[in-house]
C-alpha cells in the first residue's frame, strides 16, 4: 500500500534537533512531517549522559547556547513534562595548575557572554563541596547550569509535536531525498513518498549520506559515550560535574542514582549499535569512587552507551545548504547537542519561516568544509578522516 | 589463563554449573579439552540440584526426593573432573563480547578470552504483579525451594502456594514432606487443564504419575487445593498476614504468614543477548528466546546453548542439552564427537519437548491476570514504579515497544534490570496498546548483568604484557 504526503516542512531525524524544530514550526502553523528510521528520541539525543551545559563550550556556541538555556525551565509548558530538568549548577574540576590554569584562561575569553563564572579555589572547594576527594585543586562553577532526563526530554518533545499535530512517522528511514522543481520529494519505508516546500536533515550520525547526495560531503564520524549507573544513593553530589580533560562526568538524579560518563563505548558488529568497553567501565568506576568518597560502596547496575555524530572541529553543522535553497542541516553535535538542541530547533524554523535568525550560526556552516569538498571526489570516501583542529588554530 | 590447555586454541568457557553445564564439561573434557566453568554459587548443581550450605544431617532422598540420584549423579561426575577443568565457583560472568567475558571472581575482575562458549544461564520464576507481592514473607517458588534445599529454611510456619507449573506443586509437597505446615496450593488453571496431563502419560508415565501421586500426597496430608484462582491479594502491612482470591465467583480468604509465589519459569538471556545471539519469539515461553538449531548452536559461531537458559524443558533436558551443545562444540571444531550419541541425544530431546507441550497445556499461563492489575500494584520493585504509572507513560509517550517503555517510565532499569519485572511489564504493554506480546519486543540486556561494586579492580592480567 502506498501513501503520499505533502507538508510544508519534512525533517529527517527526530533527535531533539528535528522534533523541537518540528513544534516550534508547528506553532508557526506550518505542516510537519517528522521521520525517524527507528523511534525518535532513541538515539543520541536520548541516550547521552544529560547534561545541560553550557560552561566549557567553543565561545561562537555561546550565543545559541544561551538561546536554549531560556527553554530549559520552559519545558513544563512547553512540552507537558519538566523532564527532570534541574538547575544545579555545573563545576567543572582541575587536577592540576595546568587544569586550573585553563579554567581560568575560558572564564576570562567568555566574561562577556553571560554564564556568570565563579572560579574556586582548593580551600572554597573544601568549604562548599566537601564530598568530593583528594586530588582537585580547584573549579570554574556556572551556577545557572544543571541536568536533565535525557531519556524524557527527546521523547517528550516528540510527543508534543505528535499532540501539536505533526505528522510523527517513526520505523520510518528514508530512502532518498531529491529535488523536484520547487519542491522536495522524499521516498520513506512503507511505499511513503512525501513532497515538501523545505526539508531538514537532522539525521544525527546518520545525516551525512544526505548532505553528500545534494553536493555537500562532511567529515561527519561516529562516536559513542559510556555511562555507568549506580543503584540509587543518599543524597551524594549537588551538583552536576565536570572535569578538564574530560576525564570523567557525573551526576545524581533525584532517584539518587549517580549517572557517571567518561571513555567511550566501541561499536558492535553492525556500527549503529553500540555498547561500553568492561575495562573502561571499569576506569570510569573506580575514578568515580575515588573522587566521591560517597560512592566508594556503591554498586553499578547499569550501563549504557549509544550512537552520536562527531565533526573534526567539535562544532555542529547548523544552517542553510550551500546547494539546494530549501534545505537546512543540523547534524553533528559531537556529544554536546542535548543543550543547545532546543535553542537549534527554533533556529530551524525561524530559517524556514524568515530565511534568517539573529542567533548567530556563522561558525556552523556546512560551507566550512567546502574547500574539502572541492578537492576530493565526494563519493570517495577521502577527507572523511581529517585531524581534529588542535585549540588555538585557526579554523577554515 | 593458566596455561594448562590441551589445545592450542584458547579454552572453551561453560557458564552455569547446573546439569547442563556439568555435562557440557564432562562431555569437553572427555574429548581433551579444558574448559573453563564459572558458576555464580558456591558449589556445582545448578537450582533443582542445589547443595546445602552446610552439612545439616539431611540425606540426598531428603533434599531431592525421586531425583536423589540424579543429583548425586551430576556432583559425583563433576567433582570427578577435578584437575581437567577449571572451575570458579561464586564467580559472576557480567560482561561478554566478541569472544572475551569479564568475570568478577574473588573480588577482582578477570578478563577472560574464549574460544567457544556453552551458555547454561538457567531460568528463574515468572511472575506477574499482584497485589502485596513485595511483602516480606512472599518468595517465588524457586525461592522457597531454594530456602529449603540449601539452608533447610521454610519462608514460613502456615504457608500457601500460588501460581502455575509443575513446581508450584513438587515445592508444596517438598515443604509437606520437610515437615512445614502448608495451608493451601491455589492454582491458576481451572481443574480441567489437568486432564491434558493424559496425553503426557505414553510419553513419560513416570512423571505423571509421579505428578499425581504428589497431587493426591498433598490433598491425603490435608492441603487445600483450589483450581481456577483469580483476583489474588496478598494482604499485611509489614509483612503477610492473608491471602485473598476469588474462584467461581466467591471471595475467599485464608490466613498466612509465608506464600510461594510463580507462574512457571523464564529464561535467563541476558548473556546470549550480549553475545548477539538474535532472539525469536517462542510461543510455548510466551517469551522471545535466543535461536538454537536443536544442537544449540546459535546465530552466532562458537556460541551454544544448552539447559532452560534458551528455553523451559526442565533438568533432564538440560543435561542431554549440555551434552548436545558440547558434541556440536567438538564438531565445529573439527574433533572427533560421537554422531550416534547426538543422534539419541537430539531423539531424547525432542520427546522432552512434546511432553512440555502438554504440561504447558495443562500449567497455563494467567494471560488474563493483566487485565486487572490494578494502578496502585508495584510493577517494578527495584525502581518502585507502580502498574499506573506504566500505563500513564504508555499513553503519554505513545508507546509500543519495551525499551521505550523503560526509556520513559524506568522499569527494568533498576538493580534486577527487569528480570523480574520484565514479563509482567511487556504484558502490561501488550495489553494497553492492544498487540500481541511478540509484537512489544524484550529489553535489550546491557552488561553489568547484575550489580558490581564500584570500586571493583581489574586483576593484573598476564597475557596482557605480551
Amino acid at each position: 500500500m502506498s501513501r503520499r504526503l505533502e507538508v510544508d516542512v519534512a525533517i529527517i531525524g527526530g533527535g531533539l534537533v528535528g522534533s523541537s524544530a518540528a513544534l516550534a514550526l508547528r506553532g508557526m502553523g506550518f505542516s510537519v512531517a517528522l521521520l525517524d528510521k527507528g523511534f525518535c528520541g532513541a538515539q543520541a539525543s536520548g541516550v547521552n549522559y544529560g547534561g545541560v551545559r553550557r560552561q566549557g563550550r567553543p565561545i561562537e556556541q555561546l550565543p545559541l547556547s544561551q538561546r536554549a538555556h531560556a527553554v530549559w525551565p520552559r519545558l513544563k509548558a512547553l512540552i507537558g513534562i519538566d523532564g527532570e530538568f534541574l538547575r544545579s549548577g555545573h563545576l567543572k574540576l582541575a587536577r592540576n595548575e595546568a587544569d586550573m590554569a585553563a579554567l581560568e584562561t575560558y572564564a576570562a575569553t567568555i566574561a562577556e557572554q553571560g554564564l556568570d563564572l565563579e572560579l574556586i579555589g582548593h580551600n572554597g572547594l573544601r568549604e562548599r563541596f566537601g564530598w568530593i576527594g583528594d586530588g582537585v585543586v580547584g573549579a570554574s562553577f556556572c551556577p545557572g547550569d544543571g541536568h536533565a532526563n535525557p531519556r524524557l526530554v527527546s521523547t517528550g518533545f516528540a510527543a508534543a509535536a505528535r499532540r501539536a499535530g505533526v505528522e510523527v512517522l517513526e520505523n520510518t528511514p528514508v530512502e532518498g531525498v531529491t529535488r523536484d522543481g520547487d519542491r522536495f520529494a522524499l521516498d520513506a519505508a512503507g511505499n511513503l513518498t512525501l513532497r515538501s516546500r523545505f526539508v531538514i536533515n537532522s539525521a544525527g550520525a546518520w545525516a551525512g549520506p544526505f548532505a553528500e547526495s545534494f553536493g555537500e560531503p562532511v567529515p561527519l564520524s561516529r562516536i559513542y559515550p559510556s555511562m555507568v549507573v549506580t543503584e540509587p544513593m543518599a543524597p551524594v553530589m549537588s551538583v552536576n560535574i565536570g572535569m578538564t580533560g574530560r576525564g570523567i562526568y557525573a551526576r545524581q538524579v533525584e532517584r539518587g542514582n549517580v549517572v557517571v560518563g567518561g571513555e567511550r563505548a566501541l561499536p558492535l558488529g553492525d556500527v549503529d549499535l553500540s555498547r561500553p568497553r568492561g575495562e573502561g567501565a571499569l576506569s570510569i568506576m573506580n575514578r568515580a569512587a575515588a573522587l566521591f568518597p560517597g560512592l566508594r560502596h556503591a554498586q553499578a547496575i547499569r550501563f549504557w552507551s549509544g550512537t552520536e555524530g562527531a565533526m573534526p572541529d567539535e562544532n555542529p553543522v547548523i544552517g542553510p545548504s550551500r546547494t539546494t535553497p530549501g534545505l537546512l542541516h543540523a547534524f553533528g553535535f559531537t556529544g554536546a547537542g542535548f543543550q543547545i538542541a532546543p535553542g537549534v530547533g527554533e533556529v530551524l524554523a525561524e530559517l524556514v519561516r524568515d530565511g534568517e535568525t539573529e542567533t548567530p550560526i556563522e561558525a556552523f556552516s556546512i560551507g566550512r568544509f567546502k574547500e574539502i569538498s572541492a578537492r576530493t571526489d565526494a563519493g570517495s570516501g577521502a577527507g572523511q578522516n581529517q585531524e581534529p583542529h588542535q585549540p588555538g588554530e585557526i579554523r577554515p | 589463563m593458566n596455561g594448562q590447555s590441551t589445545s592450542e586454541r584458547q579454552q572453551p568457557l561453560i557458564v552455569g554449573a547446573g546439569p547442563a553445564g556439568i555435562r557440557a564439561a564432562q562431555a569437553l573434557v572427555k574429548a581433551g579439552l579444558r574448559p573453563l566453568v564459572v558458576d555464580e554459587s558456591p558449589a556445582c548443581g545448578g537450582q533443582i540440584y542445589r547443595q546445602r550450605l552446610v552439612p545439616d544431617g539431611r540425606s540426598s532422598r531428603d533434599l531431592y526426593g525421586s531425583e536423589a540420584q540424579k543429583a548425586e549423579a551430576l556432583h559425583r561426575d563433576f567433582a570427578a573432573l577435578d584437575g581437567r577443568l577449571d572451575y570458579w565457583p561464586q564467580a559472576l560472568l557480567w560482561n561478554l563480547r566478541d569472544g572475551r567475558a569479564d568475570i568478577m571472581v574473588e573480588g577482582t575482575s578477570r578478563q577472560v578470552a574464549y574460544d567457544g562458549l556453552v551458555l547454561a544461564t538457567g531460568a528463574t520464576d515468572r511472575i506477574l504483579p499482584i497485589p502485596g507481592w513485595t511483602l516480606p514473607g512472599v518468595f517465588t517458588l524457586g525461592g522457597a525451594q531454594i530456602a529449603l534445599k540449601s539452608q533447610g529454611c521454610a519462608i514460613g510456619s502456615r504457608i500457601v502456594f500460588l501460581g502455575s507449573g509443575p513446581l508450584l506443586y513438587l515445592v508444596a509437597w517438598q515443604y509437606m514432606k520437610a515437615g512445614a505446615k502448608v495451608a493451601a496450593v491455589l492454582d491458576t488453571a481451572p481443574f480441567s487443564a489437568k486432564f491434558n496431563l493424559l496425553r503426557g502419560l505414553p510419553l513419560f508415565p513416570s512423571i505423571v504419575l509421579r505428578g499425581m501421586r504428589m497431587t493426591a500426597e498433598l490433598k491425603l496430608g490435608g492441603v487445600a487445593l483450589h483450581y481456577g484462582v483469580g483476583d489474588v491479594r496478598i494482604e499485611g502491612t509489614e509483612k503477610v498476614g492473608a491471602i485473598a482470591w476469588r474462584q467461581d465467583g466467591l471471595e475467599h480468604r485464608l490466613a498466612c504468614d509465608g506464600v510461594g509465589y510463580g507462574l512457571a519459569l523464564r529464561s535467563e538471556t541476558q548473556l546470549a543477548d550480549l553475545a548477539g545471539c538474535s532472539f525469536a519469539f517462542n510461543q510455548r515461553d510466551r517469551a522471545l528466546l535466543p535461536e538454537r538449531d536443536a544442537a544449540g548452536r546459535t546465530s552466532v559461531a562458537g556460541v551454544y546453548l544448552a539447559g532452560d537458559g534458551a528455553g523451559i524443558t526442565g533438568a533432564d533436558a538440560a543435561e542431554r542439552a549440555g551434552e548436545r551443545s558440547a558434541l556440536a562444540l567438538l564438531q565445529d571444531r573439527g574433533l572427533p564427537h560421537d554422531a550416534s550419541r547426538a543422534a539419541t541425544l537430539e531423539a531424547d530431546l525432542a520427546r522432552i519437548g512434546r511432553f512440555r507441550d502438554v504440561l504447558e497445556a495443562a500449567f497455563p499461563f494467567p494471560a488474563h491476570w493483566v487485565r486487572d492489575i490494578a494502578d496502585t500494584t508495584t510493577l517494578c520493585r527495584c525502581e518502585e514504579i507502580k502498574a499506573g504509572e506504566v500505563r500513564a507513560a504508555i499513553g503519554q509517550f505513545g508507546v509500543h515497544e519495551l525499551n521505550r517503555l523503560k526509556a520513559v517510565s524506568r522499569i527494568g532499569m533498576g538493580r534486577c534490570q527487569g528480570r523480574i519485572c520484565g514479563a509482567g511489564a511487556a504484558e502490561l504493554l501488550a495489553h494497553e496498546t492492544n498487540r500481541n506480546i511478540e509484537a512489544v519486543g524484550r529489553l535489550r540486556s546491557q552488561a553489568p548483568i547484575k550489580p558490581v561494586p564500584l570500586t571493583l579492580a581489574l586483576a593484573a592480567q598476564p597475557e596482557a604484557a605480551e
